[in-house]
């Protein structure tokens, strides 16, 4: 099972790859809305991507007020 | 009509395979513009199907497939109205796209939605009329509709019964969650699961198979198959009505137009 630290890498590289972003750029405490510039229905893509990539069911009440990476990587590490 | 382009959706046949296409943005939201031309397409079906084998819907928006009823549009109209009037209104509606949805579900020839993206509430029940649903992988379906206080009103909860265990209808009703392409394979409401963008083709090919056999054997198998639930269906607009006029109904609208959050789809 991946670290905490690499999920949240994991996470990281795939936000950064998708949303066309310098990896660079993204840090663990980014509001991932802000920083990714992405809206509702880009947030429903990303959460679909992170479970298939992680093969876990993220229920969408679960990530209700989450919005930047870290805890995000918490939810998922939750799941593993 | 062998083939139409409308603003909301279009369609034409080639080898005998129907596509109908929506492509009214910003999600293919069904409102009456698109219950309208949806009513064309059912109206021209029999002629249509007389040529063809198989029938495909799908969207021409990156969005996804269909994000639902048109709520703002259902809002706007239920404001300017008495209650009564309203209510009327919303009940004709759901007869009219009812009687849509009976027709495409009982159609003479097999039937695909090919799936991407958002395929919510109205847009899910929309795919469950389809004899078979192929899906891209980042695919999500959804039934918010306990979030605005009501149930599936086009049919949903009458054909997921229909098609699968109800311990599965009552997590996707009563917490409202979303399931992707792969979970909704796995309790057997997809038949396929596909690579992104890939669905319009793996439907063109399942369509193409379906070709190979026997008109008359797949249309008597199909009756045989999948029997359509006429008395839930009606039932369901009668719960649907009822509950219309709850006042959690007005305030749930309300919020979802309002709404600024970052997910205004989910609940």
């Amino acid at each position: 099972m991946p670290t905490s630290e690499q999920t949240l890498d994991e996470i990281l590289d795939l936000a950064a790859k998708h949303f066309k972003v310098a990896r660079e750029k993204l840090t663990p405490d980014d509001d991932f809305f802000k920083t990714l510039g992405i809206d509702s229905l880009q947030a429903l893509d990303l959460l679909t991507r992170l479970e298939n990539h992680f093969h876990v069911e993220l229920p969408d009440y679960e990530l209700q007020g989450v919005s930047d990476f870290r805890t995000l990587a918490s939810r998922i590490q939750a799941r593993l | 009509m062998d083939q139409f382009h409308g603003e909301a959706l279009s369609w034409q046949t080639s080898n005998g395979v129907i596509e109908l296409a929506l492509r009214r943005a910003p999600c293919n939201e069904i409102g009456s513009l698109t219950l309208a031309e949806l009513e064309k397409f059912t109206s021209a079906l029999p002629a249509l199907a007389r040529n063809a084998h198989a029938l495909i819907l799908y969207s021409a928006l990156d969005c996804g497939f269909c994000a639902g009823a048109d709520l703002r549009e259902l809002y706007a109209r239920a404001k300017e109205m008495e209650r009564a009037a309203a209510v009327a209104g919303v009940r004709e509606f759901l007869e009219r796209i009812h009687r849509v949805m009976n027709t495409i579900d009982a159609a003479p020839l097999t039937t695909i939605a090919a799936v991407h993206g958002v395929t919510f509430g109205g847009g899910f029940e929309l795919a469950l009329v389809c004899d078979l649903i192929i899906a891209d992988k980042l695919a999500r379906f959804c039934f918010p509709e306990l979030r605005l206080g009501l149930i599936p009103g086009f049919g949903g909860i009458p054909r997921l019964k229909r098609d699968l265990g109800n311990a599965v209808v009552r997590d996707l009703l009563l917490t409202g969650r979303s399931f992707n392409a792969t979970k909704a394979q796995s309790v057997g409401l997809v038949s396929q699961v596909v690579g992104e963008g890939e669905a319009l083709r793996a439907a063109r090919s399942t369509a193409a198979q379906l070709g190979k056999f026997d008109r008359r054997t797949a249309i008597t198998a199909k009756k045989f198959i999948k029997p359509i639930p006429y008395h839930e269906l009606k039932q369901e607009i009668d719960i649907f009505c009822e509950l219309f006029v709850e006042p959690a109904v007005e305030e749930g609208l309300r919020k979802f137009v309002e709404s600024t959050e970052a997910l205004p789809y989910l609940p």
